[in-house]
């Protein structure tokens, strides 16, 4: 480990001075500056497309940066690779996941570094070993043989975490590494962020959830549109405070509850069975109201979610609509009844990574009044786009921009983009806000309000717990693939809700 | 601040203008080149002007009009992240079947004694059946098994080429129609070669068939839920590869006026090279009809100029290969490149 001495004067482990980083069309990062001072949590917060992923891959080494300089214990670097700055004790977890599917656990998290036997072979022992002795400290019990593929996305972000700290680096950024997990996964997460913090490592936190801030952060930066906004402890300022340095505006923070104005029933679902995922779910879903699903991870609620949209079909049970029983085999036949999914796992099933903003937004209604005869209605179906991205308020250049490029809380807002364009009875949400900044999570929040209260039918899952209780009507709790209960409105809180999803 | 706004306005003005320069560009330009290195070599090594020569440039396009008939099939397989290697065995296949219905009266041993003399409609019908019935086959077994399509389209490959052969117990077909041989006739391949690239140009940019096309190649998964039917689309796609592979058997054994088992051996190679010359990427979710033609105008830049220069065939192949990997590297480059932009 490399002593305190060699640390400038006033204990500061990194200092950024005047970053500027230009994409084209974007100044993601204008003349930034900030310090991280040994030992501590130091949290970055702002609103999505505010700068936070390009500074981190900046001290990542993953982008180089037009203008500024980078100081690491004093001294000026010159970070080129991801490479160099782990071999200068800087160690990312990235906010999309970046593991290889059908490589295990051990092998991901060791890539590059395996343990090596007596003949230079892989030791494949030790490298469970390891692995185990990894996920151990962190709490988890996951198989370091399992092939990455069958794991939820909770665990990959488990095994994540469970990679960045096998460096054992000495400043570890993690890009909102919660969003995927639910509230007792990340309890355990800061309680090894504490302890990291206490063997005088620094942790550079990106966050959209205030109330993380408060637990766990030291100092938080905040920045916006691009620019450093200031630096504070978190002890001295409120989270009103905190957020009208985010967005330079007040804002309100109560849930638009839609009133509870529950209406003809549109779905029902009667013993669905797919097991092992799920048992024996039955419920109803009314007109003009939401239906939250709580539950921790394993809990079966994306499965539910996937098997109502046709995905993987249930193996038994049956799901009534409008009086008739409907058989929801594929994701056309569900989306002819007028439903929509927003999954949870923007990479893998929600962006075409390659395409554009335009071509991410209408791919789900290419049909009816924009297709004629076979060709696509370009400008009519441009127009209806550009009118839902400015909707959603999504921050690109333009519609042509790769979707790529955009941060993940403005791609997120597409992909909700492009299943309110099919005009929706039945809009099931997976997770939707995940990654999404206080701001737009209140207008997106708004937005579901007006939905529900024009009588769409909102299935929403959700793992955080202010979103599911503020939202909701009604809240159907899962454990281990059961409905442990349906709470109304008046009943539910924190505590039964985590009575139930926990029992 | 408002300098500020004015330097976001200029970039987002620059990056418009970056993203408005077609990728076809850079492709373009490597055409441009070659042509007149090869003008310029003619000049000092033949003294001749390549270019300047009607009659070479049209049996340039010629060459490759086959090629290209092709590659405009393959593209839209590469853009949906497949691949298909059997498009050389299905030009047999078709060049056989196709030019054993369209035998005269004349022909000593006829396949079909009895069926000489057929109006031309039926073996072009016959052939379209053929090519569409091999892409059926390539599109059903990727659609519904785990095989690769690699691996699906080499099996296709390799019995599609046993078929041509067994089909006459390896005999040529030979004495046909002068209405079919006309398809083969004078600048005919070269205006079915550009009509099939205009068609399925305007249907990969403005139809939803071309829409689904490209959102299956990014994202499959992501396609499926957004209500794409992926494997029914899939199926349409390698059907028409394989009912252009089968217009090229048909062109093929129409310009030789006669059927070969041999015929279209190895054509697969070039066509992918000619789909990935113009910017296709293998990966899927990329590509384009107008980068394929320029490629397959590259393809027959490079044979033509290296006859022009009497160079010999052994020398042709090992530089074509050279120009296919100096291609790919250079896009991957381009790619890397607009990527990170760093
Ligand atoms: N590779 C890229 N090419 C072009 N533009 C980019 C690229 N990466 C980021 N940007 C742009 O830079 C800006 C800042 O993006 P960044 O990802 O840093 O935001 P963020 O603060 O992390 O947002 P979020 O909270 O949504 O993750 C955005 O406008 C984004 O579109
Ligand atoms: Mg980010």
């Amino acid at each position: 480990m490399r002593s305190l001495a060699t640390d400038a004067p006033d204990g500061c482990l990194l200092q950024v001075s005047n970053l500027s980083k230009a994409f084209p069309g974007v100044v993601a990062l204008d003349d930034v500056s900030l310090r991280v001072k040994r030992g501590t949590v130091h949290a970055l917060i702002g609103e999505n497309g505010a700068g936070k992923s390009t500074l981190m891959k900046i001290i990542a080494g993953v982008y180089t940066p037009d203008a500024g300089e980078l100081r690491l214990r004093g001294n000026a670097v010159h970070l080129s690779s991801p490479r160099q700055a782990l071999q200068n004790g800087i160690a990312m977890i990235h906010q999309e996941l970046n593991l290889m599917p059908f490589m295990s656990v051990a092998e991901n998290i060791w890539i590059g570094r395996e343990p090596v036997n007596a003949c230079g072979l892989v030791s494949h022992r030790e490298l469970r070993r390891r692995t185990r002795a990894l996920l151990e400290r962190l709490g988890v019990d996951i198989d370091p043989q399992a092939e990455v593929r069958t794991l939820s996305i909770a665990r990959r972000q488990m095994i994540e975490i469970a990679k960045a700290l096998s460096h054992e680096s000495e400043l570890l950024i993690m890009d909102e590494p919660t969003s995927a997990l639910t509230e007792r996964d990340a309890e355990h997460l800061f309680a090894i962020i504490r302890e990291l913090q206490a063997q005088g490592k620094s942790i550079l936190y990106i966050t959209h959830k205030m109330d993380e801030l408060f637990e766990i952060a030291d100092e938080v930066s905040v920045l916006r549109d691009g620019r450093y906004i200031g630096t504070a402890s978190p002890l001295d300022l409120t989270r009103d405070e905190l957020i009208r340095m985010m967005v330079g505006r007040e804002l309100s923070q109560v849930f638009p509850r839609a009133p509870a104005r529950a209406g003809a029933v549109v779905l029902s679902a009667r013993a669905l069975s797919l097991e092992p995922q799920f048992y024996d779910i039955s419920f109803d879903l009314h007109a003009g109201e939401i239906l939250g699903i709580a539950g921790l991870i394993g809990a079966g609620r994306s499965q539910l979610a996937k098997a109502l949209f046709g995905l993987t079909p249930a193996s038994s049970g049956q799901v009534w609509m409008e009086g008739c029983e409907v058989k929801l085999d594929s994701p056309r036949a569900a989306m002819s009844r007028g439903m929509a999914f927003v999954t949870e796992d923007r990479k893998e099933t929600g962006c075409f990574l390659g395409l554009s903003v335009l071509e991410n937004l209408e791919i789900a209604v290419l049909e009816g009044d924009f297709v004629r005869c076979g060709f696509v209605r370009t400008r009519a179906v441009t127009q209806a786009c550009a009118a839902m991205s400015r909707l959603l308020g999504v921050k690109t250049p333009d519609l042509h921009e790769r979707i790529e490029n955009l941060s993940g809380g403005n791609q997120q807002k597409v992909l909700l983009g492009r299943w309110l364009l099919t005009r929706p009875k039945i809009l099931i949400l997976d997770e939707p806000t995940r990654g999404v900044d206080v701001g737009a999570k209140a207008e997106i929040h708004q937005l579901i309000a007006r939905l529900v209260a024009e009588g769409t039918a909102v299935l929403m899952i959700s793992s955080e717990m202010p979103e599911i209780l503020g939202m909701s009507h009604r809240i159907m709790v899962m454990h281990e693939g059961r409905v442990t209960g349906i709470l109304t409105r008046e009943q539910a809180d924190q505590v039964k809700i985590m009575d139930l999803a926990a029992r | 601040m408002p300098q500020a706004l004015a330097q976001r306005t200029v970039d987002a003005r620059s990056a418009r203008r970056a993203r408005g320069f077609p990728p076809e560009a850079s492709i373009l330009l490597v055409l441009i080149g070659l042509a007149l290195t090869f003008e310029l070599l003619g000049w000092i090594l033949v003294r001749q002007s390549f270019l300047l020569n009607e009659q070479r440039l049209v049996v340039m396009i010629l060459q490759v009009s086959v090629i290209g008939i092709i590659a405009v099939g393959v593209t839209q397989v590469i853009i949906t992240g497949g691949i298909d290697l059997s498009s050389g065995s299905v030009v047999a296949v078709t060049a056989m079947v196709a030019a054993s219905l369209a035998q005269s009266s004349d022909a000593v041993r006829a396949v079909y004694p009895s069926l000489t003399d057929l109006p031309v409609l039926v073996p072009v019908m016959a052939g379209l059946a053929v090519g569409a019935a091999a892409g059926l086959a390539n599109g059903t077994l990727i659609a519904y098994t785990s095989i690769p399509p690699f691996i699906a389209t080499l099996g296709v490959m390799v019995s599609a080429r046993g078929i041509a052969k067994w089909y006459t117990h390896g005999q040529p077909v030979s004495m046909l129609t002068d209405a079919y041989a006309d398809i083969g006739g004078g600048a005919v391949p070269v205006m079915i070669f550009l009509g099939t690239a205009l068609i399925f140009h305007i249907a990969l940019r403005y139809t939803r068939y071309g829409k689904f096309t490209y959102a299956i190649g990014a994202n499959p998964q992501a396609a499926r839920i957004s209500g794409i039917n992926v494997a029914g689309h899939l199926i349409v796609v390698y059907t028409i590869a394989g009912t252009l592979s089968g217009l090229a058997g048909i062109v093929t054994s129409a310009r030789a006026v006669s059927g070969q088992a041999g015929m279209g051996m190895m054509y697969e190679l070039d066509a992918i090279a000619a789909a990935v010359i113009g910017g296709a990427s293998l990966a899927g979710g990329v590509g384009r009809i107008t980068g394929t033609v320029i490629g397959t105008l590259i393809l027959g830049v490079v044979t033509s100029g290296f006859t022009f220069l009497r160079i010999d065939a052994y020398y042709q192949e090992i530089v074509k290969g050279a120009i296919i990997v100096a291609a790919v590297i250079a896009d991957q480059y381009r790619h890397r490149a607009s990527r990170k932009r760093a």
